[in-house]
């Protein structure tokens, strides 16, 4: 199937939770409501024609500046029957980053639904073991997000190398534009 | 490293006896150091390739160990990250002395490519462990890790182990080479 058959069969079976599709680009995505998430993938997972079984990746991202600002979760799925792949994306407002789980569909999403709550910091509400997959366990803080700061140290332990460490590890040699020269200003952080 | 106490260890004079066990078992100790090889990151692959049969580790005595109660040396190889740091520094203290510790790779020499921008990357194993050697490179050859193996046995070999340590020989050639071997 094509996109926009696909697309069409989401908009018969779902109508007004289909929010947005884009279809003319090498990945064509749909938009869904952010509560209706669970019941479009079981559908789209048990529906024949569409038979998307895969989950290939499941991930975020954080849009501070778009219009309105939000995160957003974006789900690839692939078809190993039908071989047709598709997109679906959910926007997630960043002062409630919650988002249902789709782990009783694909099973992969257990993983992947860890891993964006540890780098971006959306609950998956019913996921069965929601927790930090990448960082230690006592890590503050979600660092993909496009506001995010280093801390100065972890525990005891250098996160933000200091002037002496790159003196250190230069051996006093100055080659031009040192690693202290130039740090390209954080543009999502109000200075 | 850390001192050493014992009825016999660092108690003796500095004379020609004591040089010369002193020598036998810093050769035997040198010839004879069994790695517990912490491969993390691409590192491992260069240090796999040093175990291989071309740049083969085994004919300077390297036999690589799976845990740390039964090796002596530790070579750090590939990035360390602030997770990991608790454990390698628990598997140091694992290691029963005289143990010593080889840093392989910038990641582990000081973060490496990720010491910038890497939050979750360790700025070099040395804030866990005293390293003994650093071999640079991204990752070394196999031909840089076993030099820096070799830097470490000339190191070794200079050791007072059963020789009283801040001591030095009588004669003059004895007295510029025991000052620099002196710890």
């Amino acid at each position: 199937m094509d996109a926009k058959s696909i697309h069409g069969s989401l908009v018969a079976q779902f109508g007004e939770r289909i929010t947005g599709a884009e279809l003319s680009v090498l990945q064509p995505w749909a938009v869904v409501a952010t509560e209706a998430i669970p019941e479009v993938a079981a559908f789209v997972k048990s529906d024949p024609d569409l038979a998307f079984d895969n989950l290939m990746c499941l991930s975020a991202v954080d849009y501070p500046k778009e219009p309105p600002p939000r995160m957003e979760v974006v789900y690839h799925l692939l078809s190993y029957r039908h071989h047709h792949t598709f997109v679906l994306k959910v926007h997630v407002p960043r002062e409630n980053l919650s988002v249902p789980t789709v782990e009783g569909v694909w099973g992969v999403a257990n993983w992947h639904e860890r891993e964006a709550f540890d780098l971006f910091g959306i609950v998956f509400t019913g996921h069965s073991d929601l927790r930090r997959i990448l960082l230690p366990d006592d890590w503050q803080g979600h660092p993909l997000r496009k506001d995010w700061q280093d801390p100065d140290f972890y525990n005891g332990l250098h996160v933000k190398p200091t002037a002496q460490m790159a003196e250190r590890a230069m051996g006093g040699e100055k080659i031009g534009v040192g690693p202290f020269d130039f740090t390209p200003p954080n543009r999502h952080v109000p200075q | 490293m850390s001192e050493i106490t014992g009825l016999i260890q660092n108690k003796f004079p500095d004379n020609v006896a004591f040089t010369t066990v002193d020598n036998v078992v810093n050769w035997a100790r040198k010839s004879s150091l069994w790695p517990m090889t912490f491969g993390l990151a691409c590192c491992a692959i260069e240090m796999m390739a040093t175990g291989g049969t071309r740049y083969d580790w085994d004919r300077f005595g390297l036999i690589p160990r799976g845990t740390p109660r039964q090796s002596d040396l530790m070579i750090v190889a590939g990035t360390v990250t602030l997770k990991m740091a608790t454990r390698v520094k628990r598997l140091y203290e694992q290691m029963p002395e005289p143990k010593y510790v080889i840093s392989m790779g910038s990641c582990a020499n000081n973060g490496g490519p990720y010491w910038k921008y890497g939050y979750h990357v360790l700025k070099g194993v040395d804030e866990v462990v005293p390293v003994d050697v650093y071999v640079p490179g991204c990752p070394p050859r196999p031909e840089a890790l076993l030099y820096g193996v070799m830097k470490l046995q000339e190191r070794i070999q200079e050791d007072k182990v059963l020789r009283r340590k801040g001591e030095t020989l009588g004669s003059l050639a004895g007295a510029s080479m025991a000052a620099e071997a002196t710890k």
